[in-house]
């Protein structure tokens, strides 16, 4: 929220100027009316997880992180631009594989990740897009330095929280809203439709979309009810489709539906378990043929995830460079593979200053922040990566900024990240804000919610 | 509709309607054990129910002797037996849970707050507050639901599809009440006509709600072929044959649309055989050969229905 020299940041300055009149019992009660809000729209998400799931509310803050146009113009532009280069990659990955040829990035990165998919090679994706709904995280180090994290390119989640994080914020402070002009977020399920609609098969003109889930089990199972029902599509799990005559359909009482579009939940390896993993009872046996034959469309594509592994990673600056031809507008963090001999040596020297990830972790977890471990920790892990190096990467500890947030001990400063959501379709587009995540402790700068994160609505202000 | 959501609300439906009914039949057994002349017969009381679902050789093998608690118990509590009231509304919700869109938000917290009271409570407890509260309040939940669902649910093939389930649901649990009942209360050689007893078939009308309507229809003293044609043929008693197939024909046709198909077809049939039945011709051929027929052309319906909406592999 502060500026290098202190000062409060120009876009925060009404919010602040605002909350801080407010006396500490009415922010109580504010809080404490976001959570019953919460609650009353996440009773049935509690109830899913009764019975031993793990599902619970994600503990929601009352200030919100602001960033006003100029700051979102960076973000934006970078997210198009990321999200662009990406689908090109893939769709270079796998059709002529010029930047392989030309050596930007090694064979080896793609052809033994296996988030590669060999099925798809010489495959024609409509618009060419392979990833659909990308989730970019995002961290700022500095007043114009913003630093991607990771890209997220199969099954992003969270997008609800956005949508639902704002309807709360718009009761609590409909003032605040009347001031400021701040970017609607509303709208996300609209565009998602219509960018959705606009990669259905070539023959087809009135598609039929609808939403694949893993079923009520799964832990992000609200949020595919709740887009399911904002688009007005079917929510269908695997058993409810079937692939025959070359098209997949959906059991209806009305019969046979055929079915153009599929946004999927499911990741690839669950989705056909005739081409993937044959134990997977999520998916639809046979659909990889109809994909191959260009007649139903994935959102996202099978083997996106190729191009969103830790490693990978290290590459998008010269992906971006390679084909767009531009200057990368959001920063890369320094990456070392510890597959290569004299990064892994110099890496293994300064574990107590580094964080060291697994290629293909995610969530927080099997991950080591050198400078918050014991000895004994930062031993045991340096012996998991010595027995698999190729699956790790470090990077240094970043000074990730912070905002207020609301506290037991009043309002305090937290470390922040932000997942922006880029729809790719007709366009390439980004909705303004996205999901804030905070780190609720003190110090902490792990803001997965599984691992004790919350989080923020997220307002961009509009000029 | 995905045929999945059409399948899971037919039997949310069903299975709240039989929960319903199992209270229903428990309440009137156990009403007529309580009456003198039955003192020295609880067997021929209470076994008969088991023969509803085939259930005398596992209760048998588990409960030994068929007595008026240990049926209860069975019938009432028992989670491994799938038709007793506790496993019935913990089908039902569960399927619930899996159309939560389907269904007004209403709908599911009468359900869920069901459940959860039903899984907090035992049998026990209620016991001791004497069973047939706990039968009343199973009706007053199933009630409820009811009325949550005409007031609050939207009226789209998900609505017709509840319908369809309580109304097949209840004709068949009528059917086999009054079979149960009718034979006991009426033994072979008896002829019509006789005194009969006044609080026997009291009870029996008064277990499907249809005492006062009994007085209404034919201002008359209890008459055994009378109460048969009031359950089987009246039009106007809500738990009747007739009027329950008078729902599935009205039902099935919205939900046929243009398109006619075989279940619509054979839920005709059956209405037709009700709806110009005469209740001398079917006592004098036996009531118990034409309820055991009904049920048998209705589960067959429920067959079809289950064919023509729920299975949709068939290219038309």
């Amino acid at each position: 929220m502060r500026r290098p020299d202190g000062g409060i940041r120009a876009a925060y300055r009404d919010f602040w100027k605002r909350i801080e009149e407010v006396p500490r019992e009415q922010l109580l009660l504010k809080q404490a009316e976001a959570d019953a809000l919460f609650r009353r729209v996440g009773i049935t998400f509690l109830v899913y997880g009764e019975g031993g799931s793990t599902e619970r509310l994600i503990p929601f803050d009352i200030v919100p992180r602001i960033l006003d146009a100029s700051e979102w113009k960076v973000i934006e532009e970078g997210c198009i631009q990321r999200v662009k280069a990406l689908n090109a990659f893939l769709h270079d990955i796998y059709h002529d594989q010029e930047i392989l040829r030309a050596g930007v990035v090694p064979k080896e990165m793609v052809y033994r990740n296996p988030a590669y998919r060999p099925e798809m090679q010489g495959v024609d994706l409509a618009r060419r897009v392979y990833s659909h709904v990308s989730g970019i995280d995002i961290v700022r180090i500095g007043p114009a330095d913003f630093y991607v994290l990771e890209d997220n390119l199969r099954t992003p989640s969270g997008v609800s929280y956005v949508l639902e994080n704002r309807e709360v914020m718009m009761r609590l402070f409909p003032e605040a809203f009347a001031r400021q002009r701040v970017a609607p977020v509303g709208n996300y399920p609209e565009r998602l439709l219509h960018n959705l609609r606009a990669v259905s098969p070539g023959d087809v003109s009135e598609p039929t979309v609808v939403l694949l889930t893993p079923g009520r089990y799964n832990s992000a199972y609200f949020e595919h009810l709740f887009l399911a029902e904002q688009m007005g599509i079917e929510l269908v799990e695997g058993r409810d489709l079937f692939v025959r005559d070359g098209r997949v359909w959906m059991r209806t009482t009305e019969g046979p539906v055929r079915v153009d579009v599929i946004y999927r939940r499911i990741d690839d390896d669950f989705m056909d378990p005739l081409a993937f993993r044959a134990d997977s009872m999520l998916g639809v046996p046979g659909i990889l043929s109809v994909v191959r034959a260009g007649r139903v469309t994935l959102a996202n594509g099978f083997g996106a995830g190729v191009a969103d592994d830790k490693a990978m990673y290290s590459f998008v600056p010269e992906i971006i460079r390679f084909y767009l031809g531009e200057k990368p507008v959001l920063n890369n963090v320094q990456t070392w593979r510890l597959g290569e001999p004299e990064a892994r040596a110099y890496v293994l020297e300064r574990l107590h200053e580094l964080v060291v990830k697994e290629v293909h972790g995610s969530g927080g977890y099997g991950m080591l922040v050198g400078p918050a471990a014991t000895k004994a920790e930062r031993e045991a892990y340096r012996r998991r990566v010595l027995k698999d190096p190729g699956n790790f990467i470090a990077q240094p500890t970043l000074a990730l900024s912070t905002c207020p947030t609301f506290s037991k001990a009043g309002i305090a400063p937290r470390h922040v990240d932000l997942r922006p959501y880029v729809l790719s379709g007709e366009t390439t587009s980004v909705i303004p804000g996205g999901l804030t995540r905070v780190a609720l402790r003190a110090g902490s700068l792990v803001v997965n919610s599984s691992q004790g994160g919350g989080v923020k609505d997220t307002w961009v202000l509009e000029r | 509709m995905l045929s999945r959501t059409a399948q899971n609300l037919f039997w949310l439906s069903r299975y709240i309607e039989r929960a319903e009914n199992t209270a229903r039949l428990l309440d009137v057994t156990y009403r007529m054990s309580l009456l003198p002349s039955a003192a020295s017969q609880q067997d021929q009381q209470w076994g008969p129910l088991l023969a509803i679902g085939s259930a005398a050789a596992e209760f048998g093998a588990r409960y030994g002797e068929a007595g008026g608690e240990s049926v209860i118990e069975y019938m009432g509590f028992d989670p491994a037996n799938p038709s007793s009231i506790l496993a019935c509304v913990a089908a039902a919700r569960e399927n619930a849970r899996a159309e939560r869109s389907a269904i007004s938000t209403e709908m599911w917290e009468a359900l869920n707050a069901t459940h959860l009271e039903l899984q907090s409570k035992k049998y026990r407890d209620f016991a001791k507050d004497g069973v047939r509260g706990f039968f009343d309040w199973v009706k007053e939940r199933s009630h409820l639901f009811r009325g949550v669902t005409f007031g609050t649910m939207y009226r789209d093939d998900a609505f017709h599809f509840i319908r369809l389930g309580t109304f097949l649901e209840r004709g068949d649990n009528t059917a086999r009440i009054l079979d149960i009942k009718y034979h006991q209360l009426l033994p072979q050689g008896r002829r019509n006509g006789e005194a009969v007893d006044y609080f026997q078939w009291g009870a029996l009308l008064r277990s499907v709600s249809a005492f006062r309507a009994y007085r209404q229809a034919y201002r008359d003293t209890v008459d055994p072929q009378k109460i048969a044609e009031l359950l089987i043929l009246d039009a106007d008693m809500p738990r009747s044959l007739l009027y329950c197939f008078e729902e599935v024909v009205n039902v099935l046709a919205t939900l046929c649309g243009a398109r006619p198909r075989e279940c619509l077809r054979l839920a005709g049939e059956i209405h037709a055989s009700l709806k110009f039945g005469r209740i001398d011709r079917i006592v004098a051929g036996g009531l118990h050969d034409f309820l055991n027929g009904f049920l048998v052309r209705s589960n067959g319906l429920a067959v079809q229905i289950q064919r023509d909406f729920m299975m949709s592999l068939q290219f038309e």
